[in-house]
């Protein structure tokens, strides 16, 4: 039981880094109505810039502000020279125009930055708490205790943001209908640049705390599979179905991955392990038949 | 005034004439072609950089010093992202220029191989898998093209056991060890030879995959802290290793008994994961540094020539960097062993490189010669033998670099070698092939 119980909060807590992801995806996707292909890109492009500014002398904090800044630049252009022209497409179009900036930034990161592996050292240690591991014999290490507590904060502050301010009810209008929105005057194109500056934000953050515990690489855009699945269960318009997403893939891949290949081995022989890579998805895929919009998504009715 | 135009019209036809005369004899300047299926951007990109940073570098080097007793090497790299099917697609790019005098093809993926190895037959174009690739084409009565080099994913595993029988005074009996592998072709090509260690040694072994691309690992260190193994020998690539390292220190597992594979053994690996890498071993058929005279003056000579490959010459001496040098080395000495025998000077046929390839002999004084003592080891190849050698170090990180911990240790061949030979012989089985007969093979 304590092995089981061990599990579950690991994957917990793993589902929330998937959750910070997942997030970057909802943003983009409650603005534009569309699912941001380019987002994986973005993390590896907010990491790389991170820790491209602290090699070159400054200090974490000020490397975050200089990274945020670049983010927010990406977020402009990609208004300006991407979208700006896509206004009232429909969004299968959106999402083409995704799949290229995805491309582009994949390849302008390492330009600018080099396509080495980097260290990215932001203070926090990835390993256990002596005191749990003491008396319970549980390995939760600070650093995720410290990523789950970044991600809640966050979702907390954007869930916030989304409910209860005029830009959140601005954005939630444009995500909904394109010309409604510019017909009674909300500032389309400040709304995409101010919400693309945000899923910046978010991507920093994933970045950077994934950045920390694997090294700064191009893999670090693999961790929008691991979004997908969070996605498709939390809903792609709630920001806190992506938190409950995250945690119920997180707990739920962990486990299936201790506890399912010893069993399949002992029906068909083998070995079955390494799971973790395409079980979520089926989780998803099953939970689609049941919930199509996700457990906290819209529910879409269309008038006949 | 006519007189004097047709002084310079006759003038300028001398000077046609002879220029025209020049020509050909440029042309026909004897040129060995390189086919460089490379990857410097991707998720393996880091890597690849290093390796064909290493690779192209030592071409330069050899190309400065005068080419291959005078041929001049020249090449085309195509970027295959590390994907197999970009990596066939450069290869039928550049096949039909590499059809006259090739130079052996190095993908550094066992995928692309996998992908290239009947292809490169039919083409008979030769194919090089230093340390990676079809592990059964080390017999080459079946893989006349395809040439596993230096040593293979099995006997690089067999290395790794004998190397921790040692350290358990020369018993692994009762003793547990985890394989944590990256679940794709090159993370399974070992398990045949480790069950078969296993047996021998009496040892338990337990078989753990870890999906690509290998980012998240909580639930597989999990099952190892269980476990309680003494060692764990892990394969992975790219981000898989150093997850793996900052796992295991999240586990509280001890560095200074895992032990990688040559593919998770570089620089690239080690330095993202800072402190958690530190007492951590790996294999590897190369040595890092430019303490070998070859490096050091490849340095020199290349990059004070400002012909370097490298932008970021902070690589020189790398584990992947020194290993490009090493298969570059190779196979330059493949075509100058075909020269020996089918004339010096001249540019060598696809036959004649295949044959440079299968009757290598590096030897410790030729290493010498070259400067490269120690970078790898001796390599002697043959028709039923296109390894050559089967020979690993095992290396410490100590925070800061690798350090040797073994002399070359060479896996265990006679229980090795007839597991690959029995599967080469069942793939002939299954395409049809006649296998050679090596011994009429001169």
């Amino acid at each position: 039981m304590q092995f089981f119980l061990e599990v579950l909060i690991g994957g917990l807590l793993s589902g929330v880094m998937y959750s910070l992801v997942a997030l970057g995806f909802v943003l983009i996707f409650k603005a534009s109505g569309v699912f941001n292909f380019a987002q994986g890109a973005m993390v590896f492009f907010a990491a790389l810039s991170l820790v491209g500014c602290m090699e070159k002398g400054a200090p974490l904090w000020l490397a975050f502000i200089l990274a945020f800044g670049i983010m927010t630049l990406l977020g402009i252009a990609t208004e300006k020279f991407v979208l700006r022209k896509m206004v009232n497409q429909p969004p299968i179009s959106l999402f083409m125009a995704t799949i290229g900036l995805a491309f582009f930034i994949e390849g302008l990161a390492p330009l600018l930055w080099g396509n080495a592996v980097r260290r990215l050292d932001i203070g926090l240690v990835d390993e256990p708490i002596p005191w749990i591991l003491e008396h319970w014999n549980m390995v939760i290490s600070k650093f995720d205790l410290v990523a789950a507590g970044l991600a809640l904060a966050l979702v907390a502050v954007l869930a916030l943001f989304f409910q209860y301010t005029r830009v959140g009810r601005a954005l939630r209008a444009v995500a909904d209908d394109h010309q409604a929105a510019l017909s009674i005057g909300i500032p389309l194109q400040h709304i995409w640049a101010l919400v693309w500056a945000v899923a910046g934000f978010v991507a920093l953050v994933a970045g950077m705390l994934w950045g920390a515990r694997n090294g700064v690489q191009f893999a670090l855009t693999f961790t929008a599979l691991k979004a997908l699945p969070v996605l498709i269960l939390g809903g792609f318009t709630s920001v806190p179905g992506a938190i409950v997403g995250g945690l119920i893939i997180g707990g739920t891949e962990k486990l299936a991955e201790i506890y399912i290949p010893p069993v399949m081995s002992g029906i068909f022989g083998g070995n079955f392990g390494g799971i973790e890579g395409w079980f979520p998805y089926v989780m998803a895929l099953l939970f689609l038949l049941v919930r199509p919009e996700g457990l906290f998504g819209e529910k879409h009715i269309d008038r006949v | 005034m006519i007189k004097r135009f047709k002084q310079l019209t006759l003038a300028t036809s001398v000077a046609v004439a002879c220029f025209a005369g020049a020509l050909p004899a440029a042309q026909a300047a004897e040129e060995q072609f390189f086919m460089i299926p490379s990857y410097r951007v991707g998720p393996y990109g880091a890597n690849g950089q290093s390796f064909y940073g290493g690779f192209i570098d030592y071409l330069t080097y050899v190309n400065m010093k005068g080419g291959i007793d005078g041929v001049q090497i020249t090449w085309e790299e195509c970027e295959t992202e590390y994907n197999n099917a970009k990596g066939v697609e450069c290869y039928e790019r550049l096949k039909s220029k590499a059809q006259k005098a090739p130079g052996p093809i190095h993908t550094m993926s066992t995928g692309i191989s996998y992908a290239l190895v009947d292809k490169s037959a039919a083409d008979k174009l030769p194919l090089a898998m230093m340390g990676y690739g079809l592990t059964s084409a080390v017999d080459g009565s079946v893989f006349p093209w395809a040439f596993p080099l230096v040593t293979t994913y099995q006997m690089q595993a067999s290395a790794i056991i004998k190397f921790l029988k040692d350290k358990e005074k020369g018993s692994l009996e009762g003793k547990k060890i985890v394989y944590l592998y990256h679940d794709s072709a090159y993370g399974k090509e070992p398990i045949l030879a480790l069950e078969a260690e296993s047996r021998l040694n009496k040892f338990t072994l337990v078989q753990i995959p870890v999906a690509h691309p290998g980012n998240e690992q909580g639930a597989q260190w999990q099952r190892i802290r269980q476990e309680k193994p003494d060692y764990v020998i892990l394969w992975g690539w790219g981000v898989m290793n150093m997850t793996a390292l900052n796992t295991a220190q999240k586990m509280g597992y001890p560095r200074e008994r895992m032990i990688g594979s040559w593919w998770a053994g570089s620089e690239e690996d080690v330095i993202p994961a800072g402190d958690a890498a530190k007492g951590y071993m790996s294999a590897t058929w190369n040595v890092a540094g430019k303490g070998v005279p070859l490096i050091a003056d490849i340095e020199k000579t290349v990059y004070g020539a400002g012909k370097g490959n490298l932008k970021d010459t902070s690589k020189i001496g790398t584990i992947l960097y020194n290993r490009g040098v090493s298969a570059a080395v190779l196979s330059v000495e493949a075509i100058r062993t075909a020269q020996a025998k089918f004339g010096k000077g001249k540019a060598m046929g696809p036959e004649q490189v295949r044959w440079g390839l299968e009757n290598l002999n590096l030897t410790e004084a030729r290493l010498k010669q070259l400067g490269a003592t120690g970078l790898l080891p001796e390599v002697k190849t043959s028709c039923n033998n296109h390894e050559g050698s089967g020979k690993v170090k095992i290396q410490q990180w100590d925070g800061t670099k690798w350090v040797p911990l073994t002399d070359w240790i060479e896996g265990n061949k006679a229980l090795i070698h007839p597991l690959f030979m029995a599967d080469a012989q069942k793939y002939a089985k299954e395409k049809g092939i006649t296998p050679r007969d090596c011994s009429k093979e001169k």
